[in-house]
């Protein structure tokens, strides 16, 4: 079991080494790319000195707060999008010709309205979010199989308790993978408005030890990004799949 | 519910239909109007209309959407070439899927944008940088797909194919290959949105013009109308972009029974 691991994850392994021996042996210029261990030299510094912690919880707070946003308005519209045929068809043309829209659009406007802070990250995070979690709920209330729906009505139940009881965890499924999309995009959105606006967060902690020439501690914070917007998904597929475990 | 009044319910909902998108146009221009905020934060309608004209008439319009759309293509190029050499590869070669199921295990779920610094520091700001960017964000759906369509091509017809003294090369290119279409343009479908949203994100960053530069330069000089008709554009941009995809792959799939059930 461990050797299997280990052989799985060789690859990863062999470009960590080579990533450490590359810049030492001088293939590569350590400027432009330092040892693997004078980042992780980098990281820790940054994890003693208090600034990945502190960048870190503020960005943290950004994505879930916009994504959390963004999955009960989005949830709520999508749902009720399905239900009532009038709100589809007021909503639905909106979100339709707005959902192709490169979500980064919305960022300078976000600043325009929000200033530099950490509102406009918000707003930023829970716009891009709001979209595929509209359309995943929305395709996925609608696809709820009619028979359960008159079914459930047949035997006395409430529209309002046939929406909760049938309808929501009937659409759940394509939710939360279309809350998983809006996991990926937050944290697109999240890094790309901190590299361009801000005094906080990652993004910013990133973009800062960049501009100030610190290269191996700019690596480590690029890799922090990456492992936590990695993990994030990993945790929310072993959730999403403990929570789908009634199906089947 | 009588024919009649379904009828005039039809008529009614794409009256609703229609009335919700001039609803919101309308209100957006009346709130600016109204001066319910100030001009900096709501331009109405019709300035950034004008705008719009305006940079249309004078080209800047389309030399942005000219510069962006080139970026953008050249980096889903390599996305879609690269990713459909690798998912391919890690679907038919064991020693491929040894070395790049672990780094796309790693890949797909990270978020790439966070790698944009260290693009500048290796390629620079300009579009060398911006295409591999793109490239790199992009990749990643591609493979999957490839792979995963590659890897699922019906039993049956690889068999027959094979027991018909078919080459390695011929069974790649004729039967591999076009079998996996349908997924593989699934991944081209999500490539390419990434593409357009990852060239804005680097042009905002990295500056060199094109619709993402111009509408970093408006926020700078506070110029919102300037601001909203840029994202009027590139919303514009990314919609005809969807439905050109989906278009194509209407086209390419022609012989499909996805395409023919409809």
């Amino acid at each position: 079991m461990i050797l299997r691991f280990l052989i799985r994850i060789f690859p990863l392994v062999l470009l960590a080494g080579l990533w450490e021996i590359a810049p030492r042996i001088g293939w590569i210029n350590p400027e432009a790319l330092p040892p693997a261990s004078a980042v992780a030299v980098a990281w820790y510094r940054l994890l003693m000195s208090g600034d990945l912690v502190y960048n870190g919880v503020s960005s943290l707070i950004n994505v879930s707060a916009g994504l959390s946003l963004g999955i009960v308005v989005g949830m709520a519209a999508g749902v009720l999008m399905a239900w009532y045929p009038a709100v589809d068809a007021a909503v639905s043309p909106l979100m339709k010709s707005l959902y192709p829209m490169p979500k980064s659009a919305l960022i300078p406007v976000m600043i325009l309205w929000f200033g530099l802070g950490a509102g406009s990250k918000i707003a930023s995070i829970f716009m891009g979010c709001l979209l595929p979690v509209v359309l995943s709920s929305y395709n996925g209330a609608r696809g709820v199989e009619q028979t359960l729906i008159w079914s459930a009505l047949g035997l006395g139940a409430s529209r309002r308790r046939v929406l909760w009881e049938v309808v929501v965890p009937g659409a759940l499924p394509e939710i939360m993978a279309g809350i998983r999309n809006a996991l990926a995009i937050s944290f697109i959105l999240l890094v790309s408005s901190e590299f361009l606006v801000g005094q906080r967060g990652l993004g910013y902690l990133i973009s800062f030890l960049g501009d100030g020439g610190v290269y191996d501690a700019m690596f480590a914070g690029v890799l922090t990004v990456a492992a936590i917007g990695f993990f994030a998904d990993r945790v929310y597929l072993f959730f999403m799949q403990r929570t789908l475990q009634w199906r089947e | 519910m009588s024919e009649r009044s379904e009828k005039a319910g039809e008529y009614g909902l794409m009256a609703l239909r229609v009335g919700s998108i001039v609803v919101v146009l309308g209100a957006w221009q009346l709130t600016a109007m109204a001066h319910v905020f100030s001009d900096f934060l709501l331009p109405s309608l019709s300035s950034v209309l004008l705008r719009l004209y305006h940079d249309l008439v004078t080209g800047d319009l389309i030399r942005g959407i000219e510069l962006t759309l080139i970026r953008t293509f050249i980096g889903f190029s390599i996305a879609a070439a690269g990713g459909v050499a690798i998912g391919v590869a890690i679907a038919r070669v064991p020693l491929a899927r040894w070395f790049f199921d672990p780094l796309v295990s790693v890949g797909l779920p990270m978020p790439k944008v966070a790698f944009l610094p260290v693009f500048m520091l290796w390629f620079g700001v300009f579009d060398v940088s911006k295409v591999l960017m793109i490239g790199f964000s992009a990749i990643f759906p591609v493979i999957v797909e490839a792979w995963a369509g590659t890897q699922n091509i019906d039993k049956y017809m690889s068999w027959s194919a094979l027991s018909l003294g078919v080459g390695k090369k011929r069974f790649l290119w004729e039967i591999a290959l076009p079998a996996a279409l349908p997924q593989v343009f699934t991944g081209l479908q999500v490539a390419l949105p990434i593409s357009l949203i990852v060239a804005i994100i680097c042009e905002m960053q990295m500056g060199g013009q094109g619709l993402g530069g111009s509408i970093m330069t408006d926020m700078r000089f506070a110029d919102s109308p300037g601001v909203f008709s840029g994202i009027v554009a590139i919303a514009l941009v990314g919609m005809v972009l969807v439905k050109a995809m989906e278009l194509l792959r209407r086209r390419l799939l022609v012989w499909h029974q996805e395409t023919q059930s409809e």
